[in-house]
């Protein structure tokens, strides 16, 4: 890899001990990614991490929404805190990358102007009676990974080489706008080329595209997606992005952040509907996984409680290129052994 | 298709060809004093136009410089011609000139595309 | 002739140090400390010069030549470590010896900008994206071609690389990139026509005599094709080009173009050497330039009697300004010498 200015920094993780908080949207849209998290840290790691029962957003969709008011965040994002006070952890992990964007805002905006911090510690005692301290690290659970990376290879099953070729497969990462981009200094690689999923894919065998809209947004952007009228600048942007590296003929895409994850996924079958046009040869679309279920594969967990079937561009054929096992059979199977609804065909996106 | 109540929407950005600009357009060769332009906005302060409507001599020859077509094709019906733009510039340009040359040169363009539809 | 009298240690053999040298050895004794193994390197690594496309070797060759007097002795390869005070003189101690002056003369110039330090802009990242420095020694070799071998087809400079930059630190202007890519965007069209070249810059401060002129000529003769604005992000295309990212602020409007290479007009910085000495003799100024008692009168001297300042040391400076500034450090330093005697 070239020389990067900022290669030799790195961030500081905590090593044990994590608070971790839940991300609103990622449970239901890609509802195995925070499992495997938790499996991975308690039983590869042997890591201490809280999964707290009473936590809540962070009003994070809200707030870039202007739904919610910037004092209201900072009471918030106090109160969970007081959570993790009370739970006695001072290591704070929230699963979002919009969540992690928050807090680290909140934090910081507190260091500028400490009155604002003594006015929220105020609000937070009279409405809830609870107090706070500021978490002494914040990470995202891909940096905990990042940082683990090395002992989890020693434990993977496989690797993300082409069984066939024996060559890299070509990944895509995307990190999302709010983990750097807000806080160069609080992502690993800073924000122009971040490292941090990057540096899981080499380590774990994988050759990362750099192509030309690689810091792009995803499309994401809030707003532009909760009113319908506005989709189309969200899709527009990622588009953008499935444009440029089509021809580099990615094998699959990593995400760092819930919204990027759901929107590089679920508008590749958007784009094929209105356009009838996919960013791969065969027609099936590029796969998008979180990093926890590429982590999650690669120890060899079952795709299905994975909850690869839940994504809109199906895994099976990545599965087939890594050669990992998996029963077709048990796709829909629930975790009741009842058998899930199988989704409808869209018309353009093979599956 | 399903209704999406939305279509893609299309980029702002112009996307620079990856022609040379003198090959997609002559108008450096037509109006060789075009070429110097400092973009003082003389000619659009002076401009009858330019007091009464959007028209902005200045501002359209860059996007006419980039092949951004469509805007300038409307806009520049609005010039009277009366050459005061070529008077008060600093560098000498031959507005005037550059002004006709892009009329002619947008309408060859255009006849060309309906040829080609 | 009067028998010289007195001892001055010049630091610093480019342009500045060897007018002052030069200049000085017509009544005393000079030292002239290089740390490199030659004069005039930050003359030598160019092609030609502006505004008058001098060549830049035989300027220094000229330069070079006043050197070989008498009454100076020319050390290079000796990088000054430390200097201080002893008695009513200076020591100044190389990595070789250490060397007792009447009077001192700092000429230690200038480095460009480290254009890593703009990571958005991929220099050392992809290929084809270079500094003004690197692009003068292409010309220079006569070599412009693409890392695969072809003549380019464009070629895009932007200017304020390091430099009006709160990000980097640097506020300054370097004063000399605008003039210095009109004058490599001509030189590149007339090596190579058939190569479009465009320039993105936020203001042009063509100042110096012939500059506008230089300009003018660059848009008229040679098709040079400007555009303000700041290009803020650069990649490789699949094909192994560049892609930019900026507005074309006189229209209002984002463009993406793709581009064989980039040119970044990398801004003066001030030396190690500046860094070092004028820390050392605590007349550090801003950006760690050196810092002179005054700008208009006293310009050449410093808080400590016996040293100079020469040239771009103090601030960016274009050539001639570097020789008229060692001139005058020349004659500050003849006054000092004069009044101490």
């Amino acid at each position: 890899m070239a020389k990067r200015f900022w290669n030799e920094y790195q961030k500081e993780i905590a090593d044990d001990h994590y608070f971790y908080e839940r991300s609103c949207i990622r449970q239901t849209f890609f509802p195995g990614s925070e499992t495997a998290f938790l499996r991975i840290l308690r039983e590869e790691l042997g890591k201490d991490i809280k999964d707290e029962m009473n936590q809540h957003t962070c009003t994070g969709i809200g707030y870039h929404s202007d739904v919610v008011p910037f004092e209201t965040t900072m009471v918030i994002v106090a109160r969970l805190f007081a959570l993790m006070t009370e739970d006695g952890y001072e290591n704070y992990v929230p699963s979002c990358v919009t969540s992690f964007g928050i807090f680290n805002e909140m934090v910081e905006t507190w260091k500028e102007q400490p009155e604002l911090l003594e006015k929220t510690r105020k609000i937070l005692k009279e409405t809830t009676g609870r107090t706070f301290e500021i978490p002494k690290n914040i990470a995202h659970p891909s940096d905990i990974i990042f940082k683990n990376r090395f002992k989890l290879k020693e434990k993977m099953k496989y690797q993300l080489i082409n069984r066939r070729t024996g060559k890299p497969l070509k990944v895509v990462e995307h990190i999302g706008c709010h983990y750097a981009k807000i806080f160069p200094s609080k992502g690993i690689g800073n924000a122009e080329f971040p490292y941090v999923l990057a540096g899981m894919i080499e380590a774990w065998g994988g050759e990362v595209i750099d192509y030309p809209e690689r810091r792009h947004c995803c499309g994401f952007g809030f707003r532009q997606y909760l009113v319908q009228a506005n989709r189309g600048y969200s899709v527009a942007n990622t588009k953008k992005k499935f444009e440029s590296m089509e021809p580099y003929e990615p094998d699959f895409i990593v995400t760092n952040c819930p919204g990027c994850s759901m929107f590089l996924d679920k508008w590749q079958y958007t784009i094929a509907e209105i356009e009838n046009k996919t960013y791969d040869k065969a027609g099936y679309g590029i796969p998008v996984l979180t990093y926890e279920e590429m982590a999650g594969i690669l120890l060899g967990y079952d795709p299905w409680e994975l909850g690869l079937q839940l994504h809109q561009v199906q895994c099976e054929p990545l599965l087939d290129k890594i050669g990992i096992a998996y029963n077709p059979n048990e796709k829909y199977t629930g975790k009741d052994g009842k058998m899930l609804p199988t989704p409808e065909h869209p018309q353009n996106l093979k599956v | 298709m399903k209704p999406f109540g939305f279509k893609i929407a299309t980029t702002h950005t112009i996307i620079v060809d990856d022609k040379p600009l003198d090959t997609l357009s002559p108008i450096s060769g037509q109006v060789p004093t075009f070429r110097r332009c400092m973009n003082c906005g003389g000619c659009t302060a002076t401009c009858s136009a330019a007091h009464f409507t959007q028209f902005n001599i200045r501002k359209i020859h860059n996007l006419y410089r980039w092949h951004q077509i469509e805007l300038p094709k409307k806009e520049l019906e609005k010039c009277m011609l009366c050459g005061k733009c070529t008077l008060v510039c600093p560098r000498d340009v031959n507005l005037r000139s550059l002004i006709i040359y892009m009329r002619r040169n947008i309408d060859a363009l255009k006849k060309k595309e309906e040829g080609e539809q | 002739m009067d028998t010289p009298k007195q001892h001055i240690v010049v630091i610093g053999g480019g342009p500045a140090g060897i007018v002052a040298a030069a200049q000085l050895a017509k009544t005393h004794r000079v030292t002239l400390l290089e740390k490199n193994d030659k004069l005039c390197n930050n003359i030598t690594n160019k092609f030609k010069l502006f505004p008058n496309f001098a060549d830049a070797d035989e300027t220094a060759a000229e330069l070079i030549a006043t050197t070989k007097n008498e009454n100076i002795t020319v050390n290079t390869s000796a990088e000054v470590t430390k200097i201080n005070r002893a008695d009513n003189k200076w020591e100044v101690t190389t990595d070789k010896d250490t060397i007792t002056a009447d009077a001192v003369v700092i000429a230690t110039g200038y480095d460009i900008f480290d254009a890593h330090r703009k990571e958005e802009l991929g220099y050392g990242i992809y290929p084809g994206i270079i500094t003004s420095l690197e692009l003068e020694q292409m010309m220079k070799s006569g070599n412009v071609v693409t890392r695969f071998g072809d003549k380019p087809r464009r070629i895009t400079f932007l200017q304020c690389v390091g430099s009006r930059d709160a990000k980097i630190g640097n506020h300054y202007c370097s004063k000399l990139c605008c003039v210095t890519a009109v004058k490599q965007a001509i030189e590149l069209r007339k090596i190579s026509p058939e190569t479009e070249v465009f320039l993105f810059y936020m203001d042009l401060r063509m100042w110096g005599q012939g500059f506008e002129e230089l300009y003018r000529q660059s848009q008229e003769e040679h098709n040079v094709h400007f555009v303000r604005g700041r290009i803020s992000e650069a990649a490789s295309t699949y094909d192994g080009r560049i892609q930019i990212k900026a507005e074309d602020t006189l229209i209002g409007q984002p463009l993406k173009m793709n581009t064989d290479f980039l040119v970044l007009m990398v801004g003066m910085e001030p030396s190690c050497g500046t860094k070092n000495l004028s820390q050392q003799c605590n007349i550090s100024g801003d950006y760690g330039f050196a810092a002179s008692k005054t700008p208009h009168l006293l310009d050449q001297t410093t808080e400590q009697p016996g040293i100079f300042l020469a040239g771009s040391c103090k601030r960016p400076y274009t050539l001639s300004d570097t020789i008229n500034d060692a001139y005058a450090a020349a004659a500050a330093t003849e006054r000092y010498l004069n009044e101490k005697a």
